[in-house]
């Protein structure tokens, strides 16, 4: 059963394919929108959740710059408190559901066939399905700003009863968008699962598969056990608000603190489903830039499993204040700071593999580089968070809200960004333009700082989070926040200007474009590559380091 | 590829499918097994003030009359029952193995009957356990007509192993209305909510 594909688009990509003497007999490709909409290649797929994500990202984006420009001053100045939750509200789950993890699994379609020698995903449909129900849930969840009452407004997390006993009407559509991205991206990991248990090229052992691919098999595990769970708890809020149940409503004898232990026992992995991958694609380009082997390969892998089981014991971190009895905050305390001992692991061995290397400064590795620094700051401030009796001061404060976007900004976000400047040379077959990708980055690192480094300030002097109003002793940290946080939106149109300009034309890449240290299979096929790659599995050769 | 090699492929696919949507449907289930469990983990550990709401048998023992320990009552409306709760002291102060009797008193405050309970919280979570009620209105639900008062008594006694470090146990009652009893009162609470929101 050899998967359907449309053919290739260009001729320039059919000779190469031609060449390589695979001549499949593919049917003629609908045209238009069709071609789109029942595409079953896994590089179409993934560029378009890679759009999908782009796209969501501005949204999300704009959203937060809504919050960022009532909180350029205290006092109410452009939007009423309703409307600001539903921004901040908003912003959270679009960032999180929308754009960071559509953009890995993005990355994933792209890059895991080619990197292990497949010609497609294991489930070629199965993909196309799970691509296509994203833009139907995320219509929906945008669709409830323009409902009566509005979009959801109790956080991304949802806590109930906020989101139960006094959640606006639309919330109903909430829980539904929710599901069908669950679904979304449940089958995405099954398939990123199946691609990877089976259809490796002959000779490749699972230790020999590059990290981005093992970093994704782990996630892929985490989002299997973890999204249904989800999916669990959002169908008890929906029994509870509209069949009358009381999962969650003391008054029939549920508990709402038992939200917050479900929600988090998902809400834990699934801060580490959009990291892991990152740690992967950081292991890739810091490695070709630094002209070595990348240091301690196995223990990577081994870190990344750590971290992967451990994520399930420390839910409770986030739960510090709920009145958690003394031995469950000592054992999350603890379980806690065991995840920086793996996590330290992986940052030694990144520095290692910088070590004496003959280091470039490529577009990559600038923003791989910013990765490891700023990603490891918000891992500090995640460690200054773990302690219990800390973050009785700390929780629901603006030092929270620093931490997490120091490890989601320029941790998770940065690293995609790296991925893209890294790989575009292979979807596109041009060098990205170094000089605007370098105001792209400096731009962008120094807004971004600009913007959460002062949080932490704010946050420690006492500065609650999702509140659209604030004392008048935190209106400078607030200004030159807001200030960053306006600079880092408008830096990312020059990253749409360098994609836009590298896709139409640019300074020709081969097909190893980054030099003898990126050889990983992706970098043996021709650039751009060509549509249909590896139809005869390549022999895997085991680099002789 | 050899045709055999796509037929192994093929069967590796599905079985690693095959086992990915058994894994799905067991975490799903065991979201659902989470509430019962979780339950059954605070009532045993007496964790977030969950109280056993039935009757325990008082224990005779010997007063320690060496420990005074504060018991504070609060009493709670909570959401949307027109009614009442007061206690007739905010505060007594026993010695553990002691027995003590508190009234309760219960007023609907509304032109028409309706089904009510208290819900029983006990703080701080080690005390749990050692409280030990023989009698209480929160192990039933109450029906009070229009503008009715009842007067109910809480018996109950701090057992003789409370640990050394309570000194203060607060025992709080939240009011809520009695689902599917009160429906046409519920039904309309919940469509004000809604409105505001």
């Amino acid at each position: 059963m050899a998967p359907k594909v449309p053919p290739q688009p260009t001729l320039e990509q059919s000779t190469t394919a031609a060449e390589a003497g695979h001549g499949h007999a593919h049917e003629a490709p609908p045209k238009g929108i069709m071609r789109w909409l029942l595409t079953t290649n896994h590089k179409e797929i993934g560029s378009m959740y890679l759009i999908f994500s782009l796209i969501m990202f501005f949204i999300g984006g704009i959203f937060a710059l809504v919050v960022r420009l009532e909180l350029f001053q205290p006092g109410l100045q452009f939007v009423n408190p309703e409307f600001f939750n539903q921004m901040t509200t908003m912003h959270g789950l679009i960032m999180v559901f929308a754009a960071v993890m559509p953009a890995f699994t993005g990355l994933a379609n792209w890059m895991i066939p080619l990197q292990i020698g497949a010609p497609d995903m294991a489930l070629p449909r199965l993909n196309n399905f799970s691509f296509w129900l994203l833009p139907v849930a995320f219509g929906l969840l945008l669709s409830t700003l323009f409902m009566p009452g509005g979009g959801p407004n109790f956080g991304w997390t949802f806590y109930a009863p906020l989101s139960t006993t006094y959640a606006p009407p639309s919330t109903t559509f909430f829980i539904l968008s929710l599901h069908i991205a669950g679904i979304s991206s449940i089958l995405g990991a099954i398939n990123i699962v199946a691609t990877i248990l089976n259809m490796r090229a002959p000779g490749m052992r699972m230790m020999d598969m590059p990290l981005f691919v093992w970093t994704w098999l782990i996630t892929a595990f985490l989002l299997i056990a973890v999204m249904p769970v989800l999916a669990g708890v959002i169908t008890m809020m929906l029994m509870d608000i509209n069949f009358g149940t009381s999962f969650f409503d003391a008054s029939g004898g549920g508990d709402p603190v038992l939200f917050q232990h479900l929600f988090w026992f998902f809400g834990h992995p699934e801060v580490y489903i959009m990291i892991l991958p990152s740690f992967g694609i950081v292991s890739a380009i810091i490695p070709a830039f630094a002209r070595k082997r990348l240091f301690g390969y196995a223990s990577m892998v081994y870190a990344t499993a750590a971290i992967a089981i451990l994520s399930f014991m420390v839910w409770g971190h986030h739960m510090f204040v709920v009145g958690m009895p003394l031995a469950g905050q000592l054992f999350f305390m603890y379980a806690t700071m065991l995840i920086a001992v793996p996590t330290g692991v992986k940052v030694f061995n990144w520095v290692t593999t910088l070590f004496r290397g003959s280091i470039s400064f490529e577009p990559p590795m600038l923003f791989a580089l910013a990765f490891v620094v700023l990603f490891t700051i918000g891992g500090f401030s995640g460690l200054m968070l773990a302690i219990a009796p800390a973050d009785f001061q700390y929780h629901d404060t603006y030092f929270v809200v620093a931490h997490f976007h120091y490890v989601l900004v320029p941790g998770a976000i940065f690293s995609i960004m790296a991925a893209t400047y890294f790989w575009l040379p292979k979807w596109t077959g041009h060098y990205p333009n170094v000089r605007l990708a370098q105001w792209h980055f400096w731009l962008s690192v120094i807004s971004v700082n600009l913007t959460f480094f002062p949080m932490h300030f704010s946050g420690l002097a006492g500065m609650p989070r999702r509140i659209p109003d604030y004392a008048l002793q935190f209106a400078d940290f607030n200004l030159v926040s807001s200030i960053g946080a306006f600079m880092f939106g408008i830096s990312q149109l020059l990253f749409v200007a360098v994609i836009v300009m590298c896709v139409r034309g640019g300074k020709k890449a081969p097909a190893a474009a980054w030099g003898e240290y990126a050889d990983d299979l992706e970098w043996s096929v021709p650039s751009p590559a060509p549509l249909h790659t590896f139809e005869t599995p390549p022999t895997f050769q085991r680099p002789a380091h | 590829m050899t045709q055999h090699d796509t037929e192994v492929r093929q069967a590796g696919v599905r079985r690693t499918v095959w086992r990915s949507v058994a894994a799905l449907i067991g975490m799903f289930a065991f979201a659902f097994a989470l509430v019962p469990l979780y339950d059954v983990f605070c009532r045993v550990t007496g964790i977030n003030g969950k109280v056993d709401t039935t009757a325990q048998a008082l224990v005779h023992d010997e007063v320690d009359e060496s420990r005074l320990v504060t018991v504070q009552f609060i009493t709670r409306n909570g959401s949307g029952l027109p009614w009442r709760l007061d206690v007739e002291t905010r505060q007594v102060r026993l010695h553990p193995g002691q027995t003590s009797e508190v009234n309760f008193t219960f007023s609907n405050q509304s032109s028409g009957e309706s089904w009510g309970r208290a819900v029983p919280s006990v703080s701080p979570s080690t005390a749990t356990r050692h409280v030990r009620k023989s009698s209480c209105f929160c192990f039933e639900e109450q029906q009070l007509q229009a503008g009715e008062r009842v007067e109910l008594p809480l018996v109950f006694q701090l057992a003789r192993d409370l640990p050394p470090e309570v000194n203060t146990v607060t025992l709080v009652y939240t009011l809520y209305p009695v689902e599917g009893r009160t429906q046409s009162l519920q039904a309309g609470v919940k469509r004000d909510e809604g409105g505001e929101a």
